[in-house]
């Protein structure tokens, strides 16, 4: 499991806009470095991230090799309920890794 | 007669012509703006691209290209009617055109994204964003880079 860093009000008034910054500890190897061998060092990248508030979709992300390694990713949302926010990253070979925060909405 | 003017001209062109080639072959597939222009289309398809409405923030100096901050604002009043559907980042010259799409709506409240990227060289990036009526907004950056990502060590 990699490293993640989720930064988000733990309360939030109804209807307030916040942010949510995200961080995961990832490589994003591009492909197109060499090793000291001279091989090419394969891809290795996150390319998906999604965001849910309650099993609804708040944030989608499609990622490319030009992001910088362990991905930062921030956005807004409006805190409409309480409950569970899910954030999933998925790599070029399918694997998730998928974080749960709660947020109390009042 | 050769002038060694014609002599300094010829020696450069073969230097520089030097140079392309072991550019191009240390580089594969490299981008080009024609690229990006083309990854533009693929995302936009016929519309229009306006520009305006978007504000693309980049540091116009970078020392390090492996982690650029990038930070992309979208003026709108976000709600069922008038909001942003995606954000897209494209640049002109690292291997591929492509940085991120993210996918908003009004639920965001506020339309603005921000993340970090990597710059192969000193060049334009352009953020494109979507609105809900299928028009494209775009603003585009340009970034001076003294040390390059991607193909580093």
């Amino acid at each position: 499991m990699a490293r993640v860093l989720i930064n988000l009000p733990a309360r939030a008034k109804r209807g307030e806009i916040i942010e949510i910054k995200t961080l995961i500890a990832h490589s994003m190897e591009t492909g197109y470095r060499l090793d000291s061998t001279g091989a090419a060092v394969p891809r290795d990248i996150i390319d998906r991230f999604v965001c849910t508030c309650n099993g609804e979709e708040i944030f989608r992300a499609e990622l490319f090799p030009a992001i910088a390694a362990n991905p930062f990713i921030a956005f807004f949302t409006i805190a409409t309920e309480s409950g569970e926010l899910a954030f999933s990253w998925t790599d070029d070979h399918g694997q998730t890794q998928t974080e749960i925060r709660q947020i109390t909405v009042e | 007669m050769r002038s060694r003017r014609r002599f300094l001209i010829d020696s450069a062109r073969l230097t520089a012509g030097a140079g392309l080639v072991s550019l191009v072959s240390f580089r594969p597939s490299w981008a080009t703006p024609e690229t990006m222009q083309g990854a533009i289309r693929e995302v936009v398809g016929e519309a229009i691209v306006q520009r305006g409405k978007v504000a693309l923030d980049l540091p116009p100096l970078v020392e390090n290209g492996n982690t650029v901050p990038l930070t992309v604002t979208v003026e709108s009043p976000m709600t069922a009617e008038d909001h942003v559907k995606s954000i897209h980042v494209f640049n002109e010259k690292n291997p591929q055109p492509y940085v991120i799409a993210a996918h908003l709506g009004p639920r965001a409240g506020r339309a603005q994204i921000a993340t970090r990227l990597k710059l192969a060289d000193s060049q334009q990036v352009v953020a494109i964003a979507r609105l809900n009526d299928g028009s494209y907004w775009s603003d585009s950056a340009d970034v001076i880079v003294t040390l390059a990502a991607c193909t580093e060590q």
